[in-house]
């Protein structure tokens, strides 16, 4: 039920021992057997292939999925004991794609899980206003506009907005920039680094490129086959002998070595 | 009598069979949309009724419609002849295609929309009735549309059991052989059924999202 008791307020997400399978069937775990500490205030990248498990990882987090096996904690709390919709309401989450609600203008969208909490309504739109700002929206211009109207890339940073909203202590975030363009992930990515540098949140961003791994993670988690296989700073990790590890640091270079 | 003559010395009556059928119309859709919509909100969230309601609205689908009006008939309360009779028929003939379309536009949405519904701490009606409603309108009223244009021809069929509307024309010319007394009904049904279908082909589009 509790967090270690050494460092109770460092840790934030807990997994213990967590395996997850579909339907509960025994063969093929989707995760198994992964225990791993986050703390407050770092930016976590799970880095894996596709069908790794890292986006079952971050949903076990916010219990869209609970694990067969094992426990995960959100500050010191079984996500299992805790109210699905009052978790959710406190951690962020941003998906690629968006997945804006279209119906809904962009003010809308932002301002959503402060409306759900029943703030009222003139601190909603002071709220959209300035998350609008931080993610280099201009509220005048883009408030009253629908989702459809936008570029990828704006869509995006509305989804930021969005996940920011109630001012969550955790941010999840799968694969966000994934469906841009080269040159507006690039620039979301750098935008997002200094972004997170200064809201001082707990953020597990899930991605498949080693690259922006190695751009936005303090420590990076690698997962093969549902296995946690290695673990570090960018520095250290770039170091590691693990095969799988070797495998994702080839890929930097040679893209890098091609057109020396 | 030409058919153009007949609808000229008869159009105040002509006229008041279009009210009535109308009437019969609108009375019917409003109670097939009033008991489709909400059971198609209920079976997307318990899924297992699902093959249950639309398996029943089927049925009464596919009974031939002058059958399912002389099988009421017999039925107390509901049954008997006159307004009453039809239009149970007609709600029951309209039931499908607006239960089916409500099933399939509350079911049909991005899952990435509902993903990050349900990850924002929105609960299940939140979700039903802020995101999977609105998103469903467009599709739903399609369905409306079907059972309207639908319900404006079976209608006709309603003056078999003596309740009126502009069928009343139709089974008169046929009994009298007489084209331009069948025409005088089947005219204006016809009128009526695209005029139904454009405005709410209308309405459709300018309910879409996206």
């Amino acid at each position: 039920m509790n967090a270690k008791p050494e460092a109770p307020s460092d840790t934030v997400i807990e997994f213990r021992g967590v395996d997850y399978r579909i339907n509960d069937i025994p063969a093929r775990p989707i995760v198994s057997n992964v225990s791993l500490t986050i703390l407050r205030g770092e930016t976590i990248v799970l880095l894996g292939r596709s069908g790794s498990g890292k986006t079952t990882l971050l949903k076990l987090i916010n219990r869209m999925l609970v694990p067969s096996q094992g426990q995960v904690f959100v500050e010191g709390c079984a996500t299992t004991e805790s109210d699905p919709i009052q978790l959710r309401r406190g951690i962020g989450y941003v998906i690629q794609e968006a997945g804006l609600f279209p119906h809904f203008t962009i003010a809308e969208n932002v301002g959503l899980v402060p409306s759900l909490e029943k703030w009222d309504s003139t601190r909603i739109a002071a709220r959209v206003e300035e998350l609008l700002q931080l993610v280099g929206l201009n509220p005048a211009e883009f408030s009253t506009r629908r989702p459809r109207e936008l570029s990828g890339g704006q869509r995006q940073r509305v989804g930021v907005a969005r996940a920011l909203a109630a001012d969550p202590p955790i941010l999840l975030m799968d694969e966000p920039f994934g469906a841009l363009d080269p040159v507006t992930r690039a620039e979301l990515q750098r935008e997002f680094s200094s972004l997170a540098r200064r809201l001082k949140k707990t953020i597990v961003f899930v991605t498949h490129d080693i690259r922006e791994a190695l751009l936005l993670g303090q420590r990076i988690a690698l997962l093969e086959a549902g296995h946690l296989v290695a673990l570090g700073s960018p520095k250290d990790f770039l170091r590691l002998d693990h095969p799988e590890v070797r495998k994702f640091c080839a890929c930097l270079d040679p893209s890098e070595g091609a057109y020396k | 009598m030409n058919p153009w003559t007949f609808f000229l010395t008869h159009r105040a009556e002509i006229f008041s069979a279009t009210l009535d059928h109308v009437t019969l119309v609108l009375i019917a859709m409003a109670f097939a949309i009033a008991i489709a919509v909400p059971l198609g909100l209920f079976i997307v969230q318990h899924r297992h009724l699902r093959s249950v309601a639309l398996g029943i609205a089927s049925v009464f689908q596919t009974i031939p419609s002058l059958a399912l009006f002389g099988f009421l008939i017999p039925i107390p309360f509901i049954g008997g002849i006159g307004r009453r009779t039809a239009i149970v028929a007609l709600i029951l003939y309209a039931l499908l295609p607006i239960l089916r379309n409500t099933y399939v536009g509350l079911t049909g949405i991005d899952p990435a929309i509902l993903e990050a519904a349900e990850a924002m701490g929105m609960t299940n009606s939140q979700i039903l009735l802020r995101v999977r409603f609105p998103l469903a309108l467009s599709v739903i009223l399609a369905g409306i549309r079907t059972a309207t244009v639908i319900t404006i021809g079976v209608a006709t069929i309603a003056a078999a059991i003596g309740a009126g509307g502009l069928g009343t024309f139709i089974f008169r010319g046929v009994a009298m052989v007489n084209d331009s007394v069948i025409l005088a009904g089947a005219i204006p049904a016809a009128l009526l059924a695209i005029a139904a279908d454009l405005l709410l082909g209308q309405l459709e589009r300018r309910l879409k999202v996206v």
